[in-house]
């Protein structure tokens, strides 16, 4: 579904994502791990097309695609941010939010459909008038994967959609996540520093180190700590000791 | 340093603080009815967003917007009445007795001066001391929280250096006029894991070595549980338990459980995360 091959990226004189490959199946989620600066952002960026300078290949559902991504991309790939407040206009209510993405794909009963992703994210009807300071974070943060899933992608790109929530609220939106994939059949790539949370949601992973990804590995691995690279059984050994009480 | 006629005595003392904001559409209880006290030990106070847990150390550096009410039957830092003291008087503790470290050395380090003169300052602030003398002291402070090229740091300024290094910086800044208690409110939230313990493990060693009190604020259970000797876990303006950190495991309140439980695990799958039920019995005030 998503193809990535040798992608370099440089700003300026910081050569960010040094040529990495991997390939992301129909359905599966795929993890992307490291830590600030490693890269792992910026991969999920470039593919979104949000960063236009970068070289090497980049293919979804099987067609390459270039700097400029077309209507047709953006209604098959979405993505959820880290900081659901920077990620929503303050001064449009959610059901502005929510009808942005379906006029500019010019889908039809909006009506419908604005009801329906509020239903699916489990946010009360009421939420759909209220602006986002008026919502929890974790309300938000439901607002911003209405908004991805509002028009039917059939890509998820979720950058940390956790970091900025309460561990109670993180849960919520884990468990929501994986519904909603299993509803849909969503392929997705999950962009994440805690590998708990990555365990939780992925089936394979490649942990990222200064541009470069060391290793690629499946959950079992993970979980059973059989990690070939000292940096991933480093984060590994972190994970441990920040986990156990 | 500590007045010896109080030794025995708890070096914070809090004793049914409110602290209430009144806004446009009501007032808003931030803090209802908290109790604890802090001797030489490392205190972890753990909650959610809105749980009341910074505006309680806030309200002990007396540093919350003119709009809030406090009232408590008593909030005492050694001999000194925070409710009642002077704007001079909370100035020499401000930095001085208390050190406060924040989330991100981004946003609380001055960006137009040098990391050192920064650590002078704070050293001027509190100390009669000349220049040079500042200067020296400040190089010993960035060694003593680890910094490998002091020399480097002591010159640079804040966008120069990377999240954990500014927050060794921020952190030399709190030791700096020697602080009896160091209050850190997520002192590694927007640092890397690793990061995050290298800094943590610091603020510890620098709290044994100094004979400090540390107040560590968080939302992180399982981290402040590693680092504190005893844990206050609150909610909505109350602490729902309070207990060594060591026995976290065997937490009975329904919170401390809920949060504790609902967290990923690396070691154990799980199909579905297990949801916090929010038991209104919680948000009634305590006794």
């Amino acid at each position: 579904m998503i193809d990535i091959q040798n992608l370099d990226i440089r700003f300026g004189a910081n050569h960010a994502v040094r040529g990495i490959s991997f390939h992301v199946g129909a359905g599966e989620t795929f993890g992307l791990v490291g830590e600030s600066g490693s890269g792992k952002s910026t991969v999920l960026r470039a593919i979104a097309g949000l960063i236009t300078e970068w070289t090497g290949g980049i293919a979804v559902d099987g067609k390459a695609l270039g700097r400029r991504r077309d209507r047709a991309f953006f209604r098959t790939v979405q993505m959820v941010f880290q900081d659901p407040y920077g990620s929503l206009h303050p001064r449009q209510t959610v059901d502005r939010i929510l009808s942005e993405p379906l006029a500019v794909h010019g889908v039809k009963d909006a009506d419908a459909r604005i009801l329906r992703a509020l239903e699916e994210v489990a946010l009360p009807r009421a939420a759909r008038f209220r602006y986002p300071h008026q919502l929890s974070g974790g309300q938000r943060q439901r607002v911003a994967i209405a908004r991805a899933l509002v028009a039917d992608p059939r890509i998820l790109l979720l950058d940390e959609p956790t970091s900025a929530l309460d561990v109670s609220v993180q849960a919520e939106v884990l468990n929501l996540l994986a519904d909603l994939r299993a509803a849909r059949g969503l392929t997705c790539i999950l962009v994440s520093h805690n590998l708990a949370v990555v365990a939780h949601l992925c089936g394979r992973l490649a942990v990222m180190q200064g541009g470069r990804i060391v290793e690629v590995l499946d959950e079992a691995a993970l979980r059973a700590g059989k990690a070939v690279h000292p940096h991933t059984q480093d984060l590994i050994r972190l994970s441990h000791t920040l986990e156990s009480a | 340093m500590s007045d010896p006629s109080l030794r025995g005595e708890p070096l914070v003392a809090v004793r049914n603080l409110h602290v209430a904001f009144p806004s446009a559409t009501g007032v808003t209880q931030a803090v209802r009815g908290v109790s604890f006290s802090i001797g030489r030990e490392k205190l972890g106070i753990v909650g959610e967003s809105g749980s009341g847990k910074s505006v309680t150390g806030r309200a002990l550096m007396r540093l919350l917007p003119a709009s809030a009410q406090v009232r408590a039957d008593a909030l005492r830092f050694g001999t000194t009445d925070i409710l009642a003291a002077s704007e001079r008087e909370m100035r020499s503790l401000r930095g001085g007795r208390i050190g406060l470290v924040l989330q991100d050395p981004k946003y609380s380090l001055n960006p137009v001066m040098t990391a050192g003169s920064q650590i002078a300052e704070a050293l001027r602030a509190h100390a009669r001391m000349g220049k040079r003398e500042a200067r020296d002291a400040a190089l010993n402070l960035l060694e003593s929280v680890k910094i490998r090229d002091p020399r480097r740091v002591h010159d640079a300024y804040p966008h120069e250096l990377s999240g954990g290094m500014g927050q060794r910086v921020m952190i030399a800044m709190m030791l700096a006029p020697n602080p009896e208690l160091l209050i850190a409110d997520e002192p590694t939230s927007a640092l890397d894991a690793s990061v995050q313990s290298e800094i943590l493990s610091l603020i510890e060693e620098q709290v044994d070595q100094r004979g400090m009190a540390l107040m560590l604020i968080s939302h992180d259970l399982p981290l402040v549980s590693r680092f504190c000797d005893r844990v206050a876990v609150m909610y909505a303006g109350q602490v729902m338990e309070e207990l060594p950190a060591a026995d976290l495991h065997k937490a009975t309140h329904g919170y401390t459980r809920g949060l504790l439980e609902c967290l990923p695990s690396l070691t154990e799958k799980r199909d579905r995360l297990p949801t916090l039920r929010r038991d209104p019995a919680w948000l009634a005030p305590h006794a």
